[in-house]
């Protein structure tokens, strides 16, 4: 018997690490930029976790699953975020939204399984990439952008694909918008788009939660409750939900050897 | 490999282009079915085939041109090749499955029309495959919106003719088909200069009626919870069916049925006990589109059915055999065609209930519902294939596709995260 799992999950923009001991407590949990190479930051990864790797089984889950040549076996990122989701929020029905840089995922979750699930990666809209390219126009990081959106109001984007969002939010510029009315208008149209999607999925009771990097910012969770008409949980760990899917998995594999 | 390049040749075919698609087919059948372990023998049949897809059976048809016998070439499975077999014409399926195709189709037709549409129109116009180059006449149809205004394009390159097929199933609608039916006869009558005849027409019906239980046995095998074939197998016989003579196809689909049946016996499975199994349905699946049998299947799962018209829905339903004139003869036809569930019909709820009976007798795990990008049809039905499964309590996952390769891993996740559900 082992005395640790490991879950790693290579995102698109960042890949994350969870170690648990036995009783299923977070003993580390970091993460690195994934860059050009998934394989690259896996062999950093690797380096990072030497102390624990010979007394972990490990599981690799997200985009770049198949690129962490030490892991025991690899999970696609649904069932992980649903894993993991589950572990960090405790509610017989549960909607996970994961904002992520590539994807947006939606899960439902019954009873700590998931009964359903919607992921949206063919188009940038609706990601964390949209935000992003939007920070880059008006020059903003992510986290002033959304300070600023706070602050906003009255304007709206219509177009929902991110290359014509983006010239939209260069007119308003040009136009002499106010920066934080045009901040307002970026948020509301992912949150829009992201709210869209989940009303395919969401329960008439049940809780909600978000996951994924974009729960560190305060005001997409409020804007989104506001979408949605509903309470939207987060958790200080939301970002290494996936991971900890993954390392939950891990002992499942442990313990059945 | 027999030399058919002068063939290719005299059929005025672009050989420079024609030797670039050629030289990725055989990477494709390697991966895709040669990977696999454990095949039935009789398959053997299949992999020659596919092999010298345009040899083989191009080479056969010309053959049959020079005693004077016409090709014609169908888009749908609503044209009823037995009028033209009975007026001893041959009918080869001419749907477009290849990405290679789908530029030249843009070429001329709006990007988002769906892939099968602007492979075939790619084909057809790029001469690269021979088969759109043999076919005499195209007969077209009027289901959905894209092929109807193709075909006008085609049209300008090769005899053309539409069969106008109805939109709903009243009864008054199955007489107007049947008049359809019986004007394309009188179509196929003077293109072939030969004249049908009730035996004729009879001998045909029993022909195709043999096939459609032919390939029936060999997808009964598959509800077996021992499965003695997969789904790539499977598909790709299905696929072969709408160009190979139907007698050879039923003959080699009894062989393969019996192998088997006897594997059932035996208990030999293509797969590891408790694999779960997928109910595939939504658009078809032309040649050379493997790409969403191929990652189910690679990822722990089994396509045990497809509810499409490279599936059930070529073969289910027989003509009635008993009718002595044509005029029955082209009603009982067109009773048996209208009985297909396509998405271009409305309602189409016989469709759902297609999907309900499969899902019981394969013995499914999951239904996996995927429509060609632009295919507003299959697309919008979703919605109620959708709703109907999860009513009964069945897994199912809606997937959205084209030819390219780019989206394999997006939906290589979406398709292993379903089996990890329901694998529970
Ligand atoms: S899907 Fe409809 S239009 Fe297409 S071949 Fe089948 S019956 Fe014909
Ligand atoms: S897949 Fe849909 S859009 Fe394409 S030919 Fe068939 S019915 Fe028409």
């Amino acid at each position: 018997m082992k005395q640790y799992s490991i879950g790693i999950d290579i995102g698109s923009t960042c890949a994350k690490a969870v170690v648990l001991d036995a009783e299923k407590h977070i003993m580390e949990r970091f993460l690195l930029p994934t860059g050009w190479s998934s394989v690259e930051t896996a062999e950093k990864l690797k380096e990072q976790l030497s102390a624990y790797l010979s007394d972990a089984f490990t599981v690799a889950t997200g985009y770049g699953r198949a690129c962490v040549p030490f892991a025991d076996r690899s999970v696609t990122e649904i069932t992980c975020h649903g894993k993991g989701a589950a572990f960090l929020y405790s509610a017989p029905t549960l909607t996970v939204i994961d904002i992520g840089g590539q994807d947006t995922k939606i899960i439902l979750l019954e009873n700590g399984t998931v009964s359903d699930f919607l992921m949206n990666d063919k188009c940038s809209a609706g990601t964390g990439r949209f935000l992003e390219v939007m920070a880059n126009t008006l020059g903003l990081r992510l986290e002033t952008l959304c300070e600023l959106a706070s602050a906003g109001g009255g304007v709206s984007i219509s177009s929902m694909c991110t290359v014509f969002a983006e010239s939209e939010v260069i007119s308003l510029i040009g136009r002499g918008e106010p920066r934080e009315n045009i901040a307002f208008a970026v948020v509301d149209s992912i949150v829009t788009k992201v709210a869209s999607q989940v009303s395919r999925l969401l329960q008439a009771d049940g809780a909600v939660c978000l996951t994924g990097g974009l729960c560190e910012l305060p005001y997409l969770r409020q804007a989104l409750e506001k979408k949605l008409g509903r309470k939207v949980v987060t958790s200080s760990d939301g970002r290494y939900a996936g991971a900890i899917g993954a390392a939950l998995l891990a002992w499942k594999d442990g313990a059945a050897k | 490999m027999a030399d058919y390049v002068q063939m290719w040749k005299d059929l005025g075919m672009d050989l420079e282009s024609h030797d670039v698609l050629c030289s990725v087919l055989p990477t494709a059948v390697g991966d895709v079915f040669m990977t696999q372990q454990n095949r039935p023998k009789a398959m053997d049949f299949w992999d020659l085939v596919i092999s010298e897809v345009h040899g083989i059976r191009p080479a056969e048809l010309i053959e049959e041109q020079k005693k004077g016998r016409k090709v014609f070439g169908t888009f749908c499975v609503y044209v009823p090749d037995e009028v033209v077999i009975a007026a001893n014409g041959i009918v080869t399926g001419l749907c477009g499955g290849s990405q290679f195709w789908v530029p030249g189709g843009e070429a001329v037709l709006p990007k988002s029309t769906c892939p099968l549409i602007k492979a075939s129109v790619g084909a057809r116009l790029g001469r690269t495959c021979p088969f759109f180059r043999i076919a005499d006449m195209y007969v077209g149809e009027t289901t959905c919106d894209g092929k109807k205004k193709a075909y006008e394009i085609l049209g300008e390159d090769v005899p053309m003719y539409v069969m106008d097929v109805p939109q709903m199933k009243r009864p008054e609608d199955i007489l107007k088909w049947k008049n359809e039916i019986a004007a394309f006869a009188k179509k196929v009558e003077e293109f072939t200069g030969n004249k049908l005849t009730p035996e004729k027409l009879n001998e045909a019906i029993k022909l195709f009626n043999e096939k459609r239980k032919a390939l029936a046995r060999v997808y009964n095998a598959r509800k077996s919870e021992c499965l003695p074939i997969s789904g790539r197998d499977a598909l790709l016989m299905m696929q072969i069916a709408f160009f190979d003579d139907p007698a050879r196809c039923a003959q080699m689909c009894n062989r393969l049925a019996d192998e088997l049946e006897q594997r059932i016996r035996d208990g030999v499975s293509v797969v590891p006990a408790g694999t779960k199994r997928i109910l595939v349905t939504g658009t078809p699946l032309a040649v050379p589109n493997w790409k969403l049998h191929n990652i189910i299947e690679t990822s722990g799962a089994a396509v045990v059915c497809e509810e499409m018209c490279t599936g059930t829905r070529y073969f289910e339903n027989l003509v009635d055999e008993t009718k002595t004139t044509l005029d029955e003869q082209f009603m009982a036809l067109s009773e048996r065609y209208m009985k297909t569930n396509c998405a271009c019909f409305t309602p189409n709820t016989g469709r759902i209930d297609d999907i309900l009976r499969m899902v019981k007798e394969y013995k499914v795990d999951g239904v996996i519902d995927c429509s060609l990008k632009f295919c507003c049809l299959y697309d919008t039905e979703k919605y109620s294939v959708s709703r109907a499964l999860k009513e009964a309590g069945v897994p199912i996952l809606s997937l959205e596709t084209d030819y390219t390769d780019t989206d394999a891993e997006q939906l290589r996740t979406r398709i292993g995260a379903f089996v990890e559900m329901i694998d529970g």
